[in-house]
């Protein structure tokens, strides 16, 4: 009887371990959909890295709530049109309880309704303006600029600084140009500015040597550039051989590509004095907590992982992806995306990347986009971008670490 | 526009024309004198210029490595086309379609082997005159396309040589003509071809040299080619190697124009307006017979 007893007494005790036991085993599914193949792929697979050693951190350290995370992960070719469809099987087939959006605003936009009809919460991966029109009140942008006036305003800013009055606006045929490009051209008439050269460049342009002159002809004093990789590199080449002129005070503005290793060391000493955004540089200013230790071990990976060798444009902001969702669902002790979104709303987030809070449209509410100037740099040496001196801080002033200098002067 | 930015972007569009001219040969070959539907020529492209950033790593000139590339994709060709007509066009009416699919196939797997090698991120090579242009007066033009219009022109004066002057060059173009007359003659037409083929994929890794001389290339590049290349072949008129320079500096002068004046959205669709409006009146081509 009392054998009966204790036997029963184990049974409840097993039964009532079990769900614990299972809840530890059962992951924590973060979906997301990221380039691996196309045009974006280069910061995609880069992005990817950084949240696996994100993954590999957290569940050394015993998982989210107990429970070990994993990464859903679908490659999206870079391919505007498969992201819907990725979404909606992560949600309904894989179940995942965590979402992230995909690489870049031309890929999330077409997300932006689906999460927004099922009221999911979307962590963002360096869009711009993807939720300006939709307003959903569950998405978070882990990029450090708020809209495409408030990052153009921070070049604008830097034209004032050179005393500029005339400017040229090079913009690619796509989503994430065409609205940066857009923020400039509402910026023009509050800065004094007149544009006297615009144009958008379909995206498989070979050379720009034709844009360059006709853009030289105009004589402007500042030129706004913003383009994707290939094209960011084959602009720089053409400078290098066309040139703009000696009227020209500022050259760069969004170029994507010139914060990659592979390109940086490539175009070298062509980069002298081109003005362009970044999101973290080697310098003083960026030194937040975490970062050179996160950097460090990104980069022992990413060679094996053939991309790219710095990592200093996405993977800190990806890995900060990661702290940002575990920071809530630590603090909440939750999944429910409701609550998740609330915490979001209201607190600080504390990342390699800084600190910051959430705006309305759940954009960084103090954006942080900086622009930094190619300054002294040399040709074929990767190590050079490792310190700081060859991208100068040089807006906004709350990071600056050097004047801007004038790009004819440079380029003398 | 003015009269100097005209001529500037006439001489632009002369030597940008070049270069497609240059791209495009060897698919004038596959495609023109063997209608063979060699979508994975542009791939093939990519691949030659990864071969030639591989060599530039140890300092050799790419243009050198492309032409030290030459034999090896000669054999690449050979073999592909082997494959291809035992297993598509030695089987009869649908060896299109499905040849289509192959070369397709082809394209999809060299662009994962250079991804799996290589990476994704953009890759450049190091020359003296990358990043330099000369200064002609007011005019500068850059080294590195003029060094694209020279290999051009040498390509297509080589190739033109070949064809009309070699035994089997002419075999060649007889092969492209009448391949049953051919075989009468006692011939082995698909030899022939095999042959064709093989020059056609020994040209991928010179105009892949000036592919990343040009610009950076990543392994996906070879899909914004493949429109520009049958563009041009089909411009050409099938199988004329001087069609094939004239059409690329047609589109390539059409290009810069519309690139320098007020307008650069336009320019694809100026360039393919163009293809169209010349297979309206022409539908042979410019060359073609």
């Amino acid at each position: 009887m009392i054998l009966n007893r204790v036997q029963a007494c184990l049974a409840l005790a097993a039964s009532l371990a079990m769900p614990a036991l299972g809840n530890a085993q059962n992951p924590i599914r973060v979906g997301l959909s990221i380039a691996q193949t196309g045009p974006l792929s280069g910061a995609g697979k880069s992005g990817l890295l950084a949240l696996q050693i994100w993954r590999d951190d957290v569940n050394a350290k015993g998982g989210l709530l107990g429970r070990p995370v994993e990464l859903v992960v679908y490659d999206d070719q870079s391919n505007p049109s498969t992201t819907p469809g990725i979404y909606t099987k992560l949600v309904d087939v894989d179940k995942a309880d965590l979402l992230i959006a995909p690489y870049g605003t031309n890929l999330t936009a077409p997300v932006m309704p689906l999460v927004k009809q099922r009221d999911l919460l979307l962590m963002g991966n360096f869009s711009l303006d993807a939720n300006a029109q939709i307003k959903h009140d569950k998405y978070f942008n882990n990029a450090p600029w708020s809209s495409a006036k408030a990052m153009a305003q921070a070049y604008l800013a830097l034209t004032g600084q050179l005393g500029v009055k005339t400017i040229a606006i090079l913009a690619a045929d796509a989503e994430f140009a065409q609205t940066i490009a857009g923020g400039v051209r509402q910026g023009l008439k509050e800065r004094g500015l007149e544009s006297v050269y615009d144009q958008n460049y379909p995206p498989n342009t070979v050379d720009f040597s034709s844009m360059l002159r006709a853009l030289r002809a105009k004589k402007p004093e500042a030129v706004f550039v913003a383009s994707y990789p290939s094209d960011s590199a084959a602009i720089i080449r053409a400078l290098n051989e066309t040139g703009v002129g000696s009227s020209v005070k500022i050259f760069g503005g969004a170029m994507v590509g010139l914060q990659y290793t592979t390109l940086m060391e490539s175009l070298g000493s062509m980069l002298n004095g081109v003005v362009n955004f970044h999101a973290w540089v080697p310098e003083r200013t960026m030194d937040f907590p975490g970062v050179r230790d996160f950097l460090a071990r990104y980069q022992a990976k990413a060679k094996d992982a053939n991309v790219d060798a710095l990592g200093f444009y996405i993977p800190p902001f990806d890995y900060a992806i990661g702290q940002i969702l575990a920071q809530a669902v630590n603090a909440t002790k939750s999944l429910d995306n409701k609550v998740l979104a609330k915490y979001l709303r209201e607190n600080e987030m504390k990342t390699i990347a800084g600190n910051f809070r959430y705006g309305p449209t759940g954009e960084w509410a103090s954006p942080r986009v900086i622009f930094v100037q190619f300054q002294d740099v040399l040709d074929k040496n990767t190590d050079q971008f490792r310190s700081a001196g060859k991208q100068v801080i040089v807006g906004p002033a709350a990071y600056k670490t050097a004047p801007v200098r004038p790009f004819s002067e440079i380029r003398r | 526009m003015s009269f100097d930015l005209l001529a500037e972007a006439l001489i632009a569009g002369i030597l940008l024309g070049c270069f497609y001219a240059a791209v495009s040969i060897g698919l004038s070959v596959a495609f023109g004198l063997l209608y063979v539907p060699h979508i994975a020529h542009p791939a093939f492209l990519v691949l030659g210029a990864y071969g030639v950033y591989g060599i530039n790593q140890a300092g050799v000139d790419p243009i050198l490595a492309g032409v030290i590339l030459s034999p090896f994709f000669f054999f690449l060709g050979v073999g592909v086309y082997r494959f291809y007509h035992a297993v598509f066009e030695r089987r009869g009416s649908d060896a299109g379609l499905r040849g289509l699919a192959f070369f397709f196939g082809v394209a999809f797997i060299v662009e994962v082997a250079l991804i799996l090698n290589y990476g994704v991120d953009q890759r450049m090579v190091q020359a003296s005159y990358i990043g330099q242009g000369l200064s002609l007066g007011d005019y500068r033009l850059p080294y590195r396309m003029l060094v694209a219009f020279a290999v051009a022109l040498g390509l297509t004066v080589l190739l033109s040589l070949y064809l009309s002057r070699t035994f089997m060059g002419r075999a060649i173009k007889a092969v492209a003509q009448d391949e049953t007359g051919l075989a009468l003659m006692g011939a082995n037409p698909v030899k022939v071809k095999q042959w064709a083929f093989g020059i056609a994929t020994a040209t991928c890794p010179i105009a892949g040299a000036l592919l990343i001389v040009i610009g950076p290339v990543e392994p996906g590049l070879g899909r914004l080619y493949i429109g520009r290349c049958f563009c041009v072949a089909v411009l050409a008129g099938l199988g004329s190697m001087k069609g094939t320079l004239a059409a690329g500096v047609i589109l390539g002068i059409a290009e810069s124009l519309v690139l320098t004046s007020m307008g650069a959205s336009w320019a694809p669709a100026v360039a393919f307006g163009l293809l169209l409006a010349v297979l309206a009146v022409r539908p042979t081509g410019l060359f073609g017979r």
